[in-house]
């Protein structure tokens, strides 16, 4: 259980914004700063943030989809040797993205309205497996029927189904290959309540079947609470937080996380705190500060300005944070 | 895995099969049709191209058949009913013959009817001999004189005393295949420099973007004189034909391949694209199975709309004497004829039958276009 | 009529039906739907997409796009001279229906952008609607849009009256669109959704904003909402709606700790809740909603109710009973003739 599957290190990722007339950045954006973390076979990893705070950028980074701009992703399949996502070995790596697979967001845009089932859910098989005719569609009916839905259904087009539904043929897609990590990028927070947590159960149920590991990234803290193993909270490109999942939400450690916690609403009208602590909107603290979290905190002091926080460890948590177990 | 595959049971749903859901291109068609205009427009188009593939078979005089007699002869009235010597009246299809007479003072002719002269019309009569489809000799024709010796001038007769009607339905076939035949061009390079230019960005799409402009900056007339004035003169027919086509598919590349560079440019991003790139797709299969289906039906809604635009690009170099050349008949050279005073007023039908034809198929060209640009997205609510 | 009304009622839904006329055939968005908004209270709907929440609230406003409309019911308004109007019928365009709608009846939107004009400054656009509505100078509704601003916690709100919608973040946005909405002291504030679009963060500082703004402008507020959370922080009255119905009404204490209907058990029981959920399974609600082209027969939810009786439930629908501390439209607890 302890082996693991992915080990980050210093991942940096940047967006140039806004162009000079000859093509030069005129600034630059840090989506991800320094992120470094290990998932283990077998975990939810879940990463937690609000918008803007790079979680999406993290993912697509592991999955390749961006290139980040430093910084090292290992990962080790089953019985393989470790191999950098970042490097350029690409006959390597294709074999790579046959274990990595990703939920996507959206299951309306990231399913071609144009393309049958048997094609969104095939074409990955077509590549890596050459199938094709009777046996692609034995194989995607399986791969349906695994995530609760009718193998009759292999020819219809994605506009007949509901949002459930496509996201099940989505996971049916990251399942094809047989994968050992799959990266879901708020794979449920599009869904409605009582589809959530079938999809949930469903995530759970094929992790357990196939020994998945997850990546779980989402801004729904209970959500997370329920699904992962490993939690780490990210705000403004960086893992402010981590810990185990129980650590995490019954000691929280970072001002922001506490922060974070007390602002979900409770689905409990006696526990409602009246009016609470509020955090200070965002648009008032554009400073950039050493500690990015500084001009909201209410622990705030002038070191949080001046000084880098230091990576702390307090029990089972990682945290970013001068005053971590102080306040 | 049997069991594990049982646990997911109570989460099997029920697919609703009582609610039918149409296939894109199912929806496509079903917008279109509730675009009226578009449909009766379609229907036209349709027998413009008929007519063009048609040709011969429906064109009742030889085109190039010259007679000096019937030198700007007026349209003849096509008549239902003869009356006999007895007086009882009898259902004929005919037109009535013309007698031409020479005002010596004025050095004019005129044309009055002639009564007397009936000509028999009749449908599947023969006549010259053609090449049907340019495949079968015949000499079968839809509509004509019954009498193969008679002619008839049903829209008259040009200052050679040539059948106008015949030459029309003849110059359908160029002009409309001038415009597809450009559109084809403007496709291929519409669709290879604008999909460069999505796809690869960077300095590629800068250069090519920047080539574009620069085309579009430079005046289409002065363009287009300048291109057409280099085709020699003593080439022949065909090729001066094919150069011209690509003439006028200069100005139809550069609005389809920004259409084509904007479609990749949004899809680049779209998730269904970037699943496509982790399911193992070469850039190659993501262009031709996901980004080219994606937006094809635009690409036919823009293409629709271009043939219009060729099909006048075509007539005004024509009409200016640079385009297509006598003996190619077009609607362009057609008009051609009608340039000086003289036979506005004298012959009318000289204007009038080749102008209509124009109007007529770009307008429902453009109908056309719309209600596919309007049915391209079915997704668009 | 006047007997009927309930004291303190400020809207009475009774029989509310708005069906959209598609090619595919008819849309029952809303079919049927009982509903009472009380004077100073805030009612929560709740429900999950497509069950005609936003409809329901589209057509009190009389905002329902086409090809949807009212087929029947009444929405009976009752104004604060007294009288009552039935915007159910009100004539499209007709004075009576502007009045309301801008100045007695204000709604906000998840996405303020759809409400904000995009090219004109946010304060413009606030003065524009009191001058709309009130009979005051430019230079007094000025003052009271920089006034309103402030209210809403915009920050420097004299230079922020001269921003573009655009130049503000989504919190602020909605901050802004809430002051429009309130700039006329409406009498009920509907709010469709106004925190789905927000950091969890934000939303918080919204919720407690119309909290503290249903106060001070002693107004009801309808919040429209799928967010058991959101309710739970938020509500007074609680309506929770499954395909175009109200299938269970009470107060919040009543719907959350004692709820009746088995779909908002079931809703209540498939959320994840922090600190309280065990690892493992989740209760989820089994299959799907159905598609709103092939409603079932009867009960809207029994093809997805664990105690659905054949026989029973798919012959007829079933009313809003007293059941609990709640009203709830369950066989269970009525008979098929409505008594309970």
């Amino acid at each position: 259980m302890d082996e693991t599957i992915l080990k980050v290190r210093d991942l940096d990722m940047h967006f140039a914004v806004g162009t000079s007339l000859f093509g030069k950045p005129k600034s630059t954006m840090t989506a991800v700063d320094g992120v470094s973390f290990d998932v283990r076979r077998g975990e939810t990893f879940g990463v937690v943030g609000e918008s803007g705070s790079g979680k999406t950028t993290l993912g697509r980074c592991i999955m390749r989809i961006l290139q980040p701009a430093r910084g090292s992703i290992e990962f080790r399949g089953k019985d393989e040797d470790p191999v950098d996502l970042t490097g350029n070995n690409s006959e390597r790596l294709s074999q790579v993205w046959r274990d990595i697979r990703m939920i996507f967001q959206d299951p309306q845009s990231s399913l071609n309205p144009r393309l049958p089932v048997i094609e969104i859910v095939g074409q990955c098989l077509r590549k890596s497996e050459k199938l094709g005719g009777q046996a692609l569609a034995d194989r995607v009916a399986m791969l349906l029927k695994q995530v609760g839905m009718r193998p009759e259904v292999l020819h219809r087009y994605p506009g007949a189904f509901s949002g459930g539904q496509r996201q099940r043929i989505g996971i049916a897609r990251a399942l094809a290959t047989n994968p050992q990590l799959v990266v879901a990028d708020e794979a449920v927070s599009a869904l409605d309540v009582s589809i959530q947590a079938q999809t949930l159960n469903l995530m759970q149920d094929l992790q357990e079947q196939f020994d998945l590991t997850y990546i779980f990234i989402a801004h729904d803290l209970a959500v997370v609470e329920h699904i992962c193993d490993t939690v780490a909270v990210m705000y403004l490109g960086q893992f402010v937080e981590r810990a185990s999942k129980t650590t995490l939400f019954k000691n929280p450690q970072h001002p922001y996380t506490r922060a974070l916690l007390s602002a979900v609403p409770v689905p409990d009208p006696r526990a409602r705190q009246g009016k609470r602590r509020r955090l200070a909107p965002r648009e008032s603290s554009t400073e950039k500060t050493a500690c990015r979290f500084a001009p909201r905190c209410p622990h705030a002091t002038d070191i949080c300005k001046t000084q880098a926080p230091p990576r702390k460890r307090i029990g089972d948590t990682d945290v970013l944070c001068h005053f971590a177990g102080e306040i | 895995m049997s069991q594990a595959v049982l646990s997911h049971q109570e989460d099997v749903d029920d697919f609703d099969d009582t609610v039918k859901v149409l296939g894109p291109w199912a929806l496509v068609w079903r917008k279109f049709k509730r675009h009226r205009l578009a449909m009766w427009s379609g229907v036209v188009v349709a027998l413009i191209y008929l007519v063009a593939i048609l040709g011969e078979f429906l064109a009742p005089v030889q085109i190039h058949d010259t007679s000096v007699r019937n030198t700007f002869q007026p349209p003849q009235a096509i008549h239902f009913f003869v009356t006999r010597e007895d007086g009882s009246r009898e259902f004929l299809l005919h037109a009535k013959g013309m007698k031409m007479e020479l005002d010596r003072v004025a050095l004019r002719r005129t044309f009055t009817v002639d009564e007397s002269k009936i000509i028999p019309l009749g449908f599947w009569v023969r006549g010259y001999e053609y090449k049907f489809l340019g495949l079968l000799p015949s000499k079968v024709h839809l509509f004509g004189p019954t009498n193969p010796r008679d002619t008839v001038y049903l829209l008259g007769a040009d200052r050679l005393g040539r059948d106008v009607l015949s030459r029309i339905i003849l110059g359908t076939r160029v002009s409309m295949s001038i415009g597809l035949v450009g559109v084809a061009v403007s496709l291929v390079i519409g669709v290879l420099l604008g999909g460069a230019s999505g796809y690869y960005g960077g300095w590629i799409d800068g250069l090519i973007q920047r080539f574009i402009e620069f085309i579009r900056s430079v005046p289409t007339i002065p363009l287009w004189m300048g291109l057409a004035a280099a085709i020699p003169l003593d080439w022949p027919p065909l090729r001066t034909y094919f150069v011209v086509t690509i003439i006028v598919s200069m100005i139809g590349w550069t609005t389809l391949a920004r259409e084509v560079r904007g479609k990749f440019l949004s899809l680049r991003n779209e998730d269904f694209i970037i699943a496509a790139r982790l399911d193992g797709l070469t850039n190659w299969e993501i262009i031709v199975k996901h980004m080219v289906p994606s937006f094809s039906s635009h690409i036919i809604a823009s293409l629709t709309l271009a043939v219009p635009l060729m099909i006048l690009a075509e007539t005004s170099l024509s009409f200016l004497g640079i385009g297509l050349q006598p003996p190619i008949v077009s609607w362009g050279t057609l008009l051609k004829e009608a340039q000086n005073i003289r036979s506005i007023i004298e012959a009318p039908w000289l204007l009038i039958a080749p102008g209509t034809m124009i109007v007529i198929a770009v307008l429902t060209l453009n109908f056309l276009g719309d209600g596919v640009r309007d049915a391209a997205d079915p997704h668009a609510h | 009529m006047r007997t009927e009304a309930v004291p303190g009622a400020l809207l009475e839904i009774s029989g509310l039906k708005t069906h959209f006329f598609t090619e595919d055939g008819v849309v029952k968005a809303v079919d049927g739907v009982d509903l009472t908004v009380y004077q100073n209270r805030t009612i929560c709907i709740l429900g999950e997409s497509g069950c005609g929440k936003s409809i329901m609230a589209r057509s009190i406003l009389r905002i329902v796009d086409a090809p949807g409309r009212i087929t029947d019911g009444r929405i009976l308004y009752r104004a604060a001279d007294g009288r009552e109007i039935d915007l159910a019928t009100a004539r499209q365009g007709s004075a009576q229906l502007r009045q309301i709608r801008g100045q007695d009846i204000a709604m906000i939107f998840q996405e303020p952008m759809t409400s904000l004009g995009p090219i004109q400054k946010i304060g413009k656009q606030i003065v524009e609607t009191i001058l709309l509505h009130r009979k005051v100078s430019k230079a007094e509704a000025k003052e009271e849009a920089i006034e309103m601003l402030d209210r809403v916690g915009i920050p420097d709100p004299r230079q922020r009256f001269e921003a573009y919608p655009f130049e503000l973040s989504g919190g602020m946005r909605q901050r802004a669109m809430i002051a429009m909405a309130l700039s006329c002291q409406p009498r009920l504030l509907i709010a469709d959704e106004p925190t789905t679009a927000l950091d969890v963060t934000t939303q918080a500082q919204i919720l407690d904003l119309i909290a503290e703004l249903k106060e001070e402008f002693a107004m009801a507020v309808m919040l429209i909402t799928h967010d058991l959370g959101v309710v739970a922080e938020v509500a007074e009255d609680v309506a929770v709606m499954y395909m175009g119905r109200v299938v269970e009404e009470g107060d919040v204490y009543a719907i959350f700790e004692n709820p009746q209907h088995p779909y908002t058990r079931a809703l209540m029981a498939s959320v994840p809740r922090i600190g309280v959920t065990k690892s493992g399974r989740l209760p989820a609600i089994k299959g799907m909603v159905p598609h709103p082209l092939a409603r079932p027969s009867g009960c809207p939810f029994r093809t997805r109710c664990d105690s659905a009786m054949p026989g029973v439930c798919d012959t007829s629908v079933p009313d809003l009973v007293p059941a609990g501390d709640s009203r709830t439209a369950c066989f269970l607890f009525s008979d098929a003739t409505g008594n309970g």
